[in-house]
């Protein structure tokens, strides 16, 4: 229960009460949508969770790990390793960047006798956000009301090597007024694949141009999705298109900011 | 290799020249389409299809592991059963044996039934350069060679092909009466010219779907009956298949034809499923006088050499999923991949086959690492990670571009030192967020950025960067979220 008297939301006795969390914003989160990380804090203290934020975390080394550079990628994900091994839990509001660290770490490490053994232990201990409220916590967010119809885009990353399928669907029925209809071919990839989108850009045009007109042909007022370089490509398109479909991160809406402008929209 | 050397003139080009043409989306779609429809419904009225994949995995991982007992044991039996078993190294040395055992039966005709692998040797090209007269009997084969074209994909070679452009093709190869431009006219068009092919041909080859150890017999299925006339009327038979075909048992087949069927078409079983043992023996119908199989390495043994990695891809049963599943291929379609083998499964294979160099980097870079090829691979084989391998060998290689090289040691070196980092990001949302000015996204950004915003916006950074408020708190405390620490 959150007392009434204006204090700290940390306060909150909830799932989370007592748990010391850290959050890995993620580069794009830091940069191009802070709000994310704020949305991401807001839900994890209505949670009861503590949340930390590691001034000196950084890039979780993925842009080097997808282009083939395992060296860099190795002195990307020792400094990760070193600052977020001392927290019980990490959460990070992105399917892909949590994949690196769960996944890709271990991998990366696999023969180090010293780093392996603490990438497994950071893997463990690593959660998307919203896998974190559901499968970790088995929070229910505070209602918040939003009168919109949404559709919602699984993500690669966190659907495929994370299993994040049914969390925010789940987690999104706490929205009031929200109205979830089917995204037609929801599990096929947007076409951004980080540097993909760069060097091929006509290939990538080509399937995200499929994907809006998936978006769009649902009718929805808003498009959701858990990951913000996929968001970006959906929405820069949608966007460039003139379409009004206002895109966020599902943790955006969870935490009552779903009628603040969404991504490229004027405020 | 003579066909696989022809994979020039790069990528990009192909890619653009494949962007370009409307009609072979129209054509992807419809049969890529169709193929993921019916799969998804057969695959989810299959109750047991993990454990299924999961054993399927398991048999070719069991295989692969004990390769040379396998191929002693299939060649013992076969050799047993009436057939000559020949080794080819290299897909030249393939495609000499075969057209060697062609000219010592002094064939001037020979009929072939599709094979992936044949195309690998560059079967087509070598019988060509040897003066014999090659008949593709496969349906989409045949409008292949009238186009003087590839295959380009595994399972419908022609799927780049419209109905509309099939009929011209037999207007102008066919002889005439044209019978007409529905599939059941123009099927039946060329069932009047394959026919006589069947009739006159002097030697029959084909490939292979499953080589089977503990009888020496060599399964091959199709869905036109095309390689039963090819395997069972000429004098002579030739099968060629890669070494990774093995299975230990009849069984064993059956196991991976229902992972393989499924997954390829959608549909239960195919329409032929025959099983060849030796030449015809005394008392038999019918049957090829002489039963050839070459047995082809060309660099299997090398990947499986490679621990962890490309053995993984060795499974492979050539269904065509992955690529069926795959948003690239769905949009460039297979002659883009300039191997071949397109799409995802391609991908991995043509830098193993044909060398890892400028001229096939591109293919392991031309994917999102979105995993749904590997999601729907009948034997679990990690697509994505072997293109990343790929990648990753290209880096040590020195084939990755100067730019990335550069761009990432600078990142490296910011994202090593986090006051460094947490300024220049910051510069970075600053930048961005003049650029757009109110109207909170861009429409054009500069250099390597064009490639983004010649297609799409640029979503302006909403705000000063969550780090650097979160530093600014950190000395002003007791305001805002969470603690920084």
């Amino acid at each position: 229960m959150r007392p009434d008297d204006g204090a700290p939301a940390a306060a909150a006795e909830g799932p989370g009460e007592g748990l010391e969390v850290a959050l890995f914003v993620t580069c794009l989160v830091n940069v191009m949508r802070p709000q994310i990380a704020e949305s991401a804090i807001d839900l994890l203290e209505a949670a009861g969770c503590h949340v930390v934020v590691p001034l000196e975390q950084t890039c979780c080394g993925q842009p080097a790990l997808n282009a083939g550079d395992a060296e860099d990628a190795k002195a990307m994900a020792r400094h990760q390793i070193a600052v977020l091994e001392p927290f019980a839990h990490v959460v990070v509001p992105s399917g892909s960047c949590t994949a690196t660290i769960a996944h890709d770490y271990v991998a990366l490490f696999a023969d180090d006798p010293v780093w392996g053994p603490r990438a497994r232990a950071l893997a463990s201990r690593i959660h998307e956000v919203l896998s974190f409220l559901v499968d970790v916590l088995g929070f229910t967010p505070p209602p918040v009301r939003l009168p919109a119809t949404a559709t919602y885009h699984d993500t690669c990353s966190g659907l495929r090597e994370l299993g994040i399928r049914a969390q925010p669907r789940q987690l999104l029925k706490s929205v009031e007024g929200l109205e979830l209809v089917p995204l037609p071919d929801a599990d096929v990839c947007c076409g951004f694949g980080g540097t993909f989108c760069i060097k091929y850009p006509a290939i990538a045009d080509a399937v995200v141009t499929e994907k809006t007109a998936a978006i769009r042909s649902t009718g929805a007022d808003i498009l959701l999705g858990g990951d913000l370089g996929c968001l970006m490509n959906m929405a820069g398109k949608l966007k460039r298109q003139g379409s009004t479909v206002r895109t966020y991160h599902t943790v955006e809406v969870l935490a009552g900011r779903g009628a603040l402008p969404g991504l490229g929209e004027e405020r | 290799m003579a066909q696989a050397s022809e994979i020039v003139p790069g990528f990009d080009r192909r890619t653009a020249e494949a962007l370009a043409n409307r009609q072979l989306k129209i054509a992807i779609d419809r049969t890529a389409g169709t193929a993921r429809a019916k799969r998804a419904a057969i695959v989810g009225e299959w109750p047991d299809f993990a454990v299924a994949r999961a054993h399927g995995k398991a048999i070719k991982d069991h295989v692969v592991a004990h390769l040379g007992h396998y191929l002693a044991e299939f060649e013992r039996n076969a050799v047993a059963s009436g057939a000559v078993v020949h080794f080819a190294r290299t897909a030249d040395e393939a495609a000499t044996i075969v057209v060697g055992i062609c000219e010592a039966a002094g064939a001037k005709r020979v009929t072939r039934s599709k094979s992936m692998l044949g195309e690998e040797i560059g079967l087509p090209h070598a019988l060509e350069a040897a003066g014999i007269e090659r008949t593709e009997t496969d349906l989409a084969e045949h409008i292949v060679q009238l186009a003087g074209e590839r295959p380009s994909h595994i399972i419908w070679p022609a799927m780049h092909k419209t109905r509309e452009e099939i009929h011209e093709l037999f207007k102008a190869g066919h002889a005439a009466p044209d019978l007409g431009e529905t599939p059941v006219e123009m099927a039946a068009s060329a069932r009047r010219i394959l026919r006589e092919k069947f009739h006159a041909a002097d030697v029959g080859i084909s490939g292979a779907n499953f080589l089977i150890a503990d009888s020496g017999s060599v399964a091959v299925v199709t869905n036109e009956g095309n390689a039963e006339l090819t395997t069972t009327l000429p004098p002579v038979h030739i099968v060629t298949a890669g070494i990774e075909k093995l299975v230990p048992s009849a069984g064993h087949a059956l196991q991976m034809l229902r992972l393989l069927v499924r997954s390829a078409t959608g549909a239960a079983m195919t329409q032929y499923t025959t099983f060849h043992t030796g030449p015809k023996r005394a008392g038999d119908a019918d049957g090829p006088r002489e039963f050839h199989i070459v047995l082809v390495d060309n660099g299997r043994t090398r990947m499986l050499a490679e621990e962890g990695g490309l053995r993984d891809m060795l499974r492979c049963i050539r269904c065509g999923a992955c690529m069926n599943h795959c948003p690239v291929f769905n949009q460039i379609g297979g002659h883009a991949y300039g191997g071949t083998y397109p799409g995802p499964m391609g991908a991995v294979l043509t830098p193993a086959l044909d060398g890892l160099s400028m001229q096939t980097r591109d293919l392991a870079h031309a994917c999102t690492l979105n995993g749904r090829c590997r999601e729907v691979c009948p034997v679990d084989i990690p697509l994505p990670t072997l293109l990343r391998g790929w990648r990753t060998k290209s880096w040590r290689e020195g084939l990755e571009p100067v730019t990335m090289r550069s761009g990432l040691s600078l990142w490296r070196s910011l994202a090593t030192h986090p006051l460094a980092y947490r300024l220049g990001v910051a510069a970075a949302s600053l930048a961005l967020r003049l650029m757009a000015g109110r109207s909170r996204r861009i429409r054009r950004l500069p250099l390597v950025g064009g490639a983004w915003t010649r297609h799409r916006d640029m979503p302006a950074p909403s705000g000063s960067t969550f780090l650097n408020s979160a530093a600014a708190r950190a000395r002003a405390p007791g305001r805002g979220k969470g603690e920084i620490r």
